[in-house]
């Protein structure tokens, strides 16, 4: 099992970097494993991540890619809910990267 | 004697085993989705109002929440435990018996 | 997911005779109709029996400790699965309603739920 250092505390983590509680979740902890990830976070990544988060707190479910592309499309527009512009945020996946950073479980539904 | 059931009346022959061999003044507590048993307005009910009258009936307050049914459904003379009062129950009780 | 775009498109039904919390199958057949729509299929949801439960509004799992995951079943919609059948006499003998539901669905006839299950290519139960 993996884990974060986070203010001297261990922060569980599966064995791909997901988080197994998410409510240790902060926006500093994000910020450190967007780094591990090779993420260099902008307001546009955060916008993604924020939208991640209140997707889970709605459904409890972190969605799949299409379903996460589609629901961004409709509450930010064509511009930002299409692939070119969310993987170029998140080049190994929208879904799988921005949930890891997001502290949300990887999501239901990706096969 | 504490009798617990955990199934749900419409499945399984759970609840209606213990009812008739329960005897007169034996409590009966319904938890996990033996907790069905407790509502008003179903097929079940009538069976559940007679058995309040000849026995004591709980049901497990958390299993009722986590199914979304509210007290006000309930059957009448059904009462409603917490976690402590399930625990008041067994140490009340010498022997216990869980209908599963 | 490309090269299955271009297959057959079956006509699927998940039929769900259980109540939540009380065992798993719930959450386990909520996750494979997720995991199903990515294959872009005909998919049919059918909750009869203890599985009308499911949908009951207003579950609160704060107290049993388990995750309540019946707010999920209102994202199906995001995921394309939209054909949710419920069945009228499993509700009445539970004393349910429509409007204990937390999702739109459509209300059939235990004859006329019968007779859909009949049309599908695949039907899986739990």
């Amino acid at each position: 099992m993996a884990a974060y250092t986070y203010n001297g505390k261990n922060i569980d983590a599966d064995e791909e970097g997901y988080l197994l509680n998410i409510n240790e979740w902060n926006e500093d902890l994000a910020g450190q494993i967007a780094k591990d990830e090779g993420v260099a976070m902008t307001s546009e990544h955060w916008e993604v991540v924020n939208f991640l988060r209140e997707y889970y707190s709605e459904y409890q479910i972190a969605p799949a890619v299409r379903v996460l592309t589609k629901a961004i499309g409709k509450k930010m527009g064509a511009d930002k809910g299409n692939n070119k512009y969310l993987y170029e945020l998140f080049p190994y996946g929208p879904a799988k990267q921005a949930c890891k950073i997001a502290g949300l479980p990887k999501p239901t539904g990706c096969v | 004697m504490l009798h617990t059931v955990n199934k749900s009346p419409f499945e399984k022959n759970a609840l209606e085993s213990c009812l008739s061999h329960a005897v007169e003044g034996a409590s009966i507590l319904l938890i996990e989705d033996g907790v069905y048993a407790a509502l008003g307005g179903t097929s079940t009910a009538a069976r559940m109002a007679e058995a309040a009258k000849r026995f004591k009936v709980f049901v497990l307050g958390p299993d009722l929440a986590a199914r979304g049914m509210d007290a006000g459904r309930l059957v009448e003379g059904v009462g409603i435990v917490d976690y402590e009062g399930f625990v008041d129950l067994v140490a009340e009780h010498p022997t216990s018996q869980a209908w599963l | 997911m490309d090269e299955m775009e271009s297959g057959v498109v079956k006509k699927f039904m998940f039929v769900n005779r259980k109540a939540p919390y009380g065992t798993i199958y719930a959450l386990e057949v909520l996750e494979m109709v997720l995991i199903s729509a990515a294959f872009d299929q005909d998919v049919h949801l059918a909750f009869v029996d203890d599985g009308v439960f499911q949908l009951k509004k207003g579950q609160d799992t704060k107290a049993l400790g388990q995750k309540n995951f019946s707010p999920t079943y209102r994202a199906l919609d995001g995921y394309d699965i939209e054909k949710l059948y419920v069945e009228a006499e499993s509700m009445a003998e539970r004393g349910l309603t429509e409007a204990d539901l937390l999702v739109p669905v459509e209300v059939l006839s235990r004859a006329d739920m019968g007779a859909l299950m009949n049309e599908m290519d695949v039907v899986l139960t739990a």
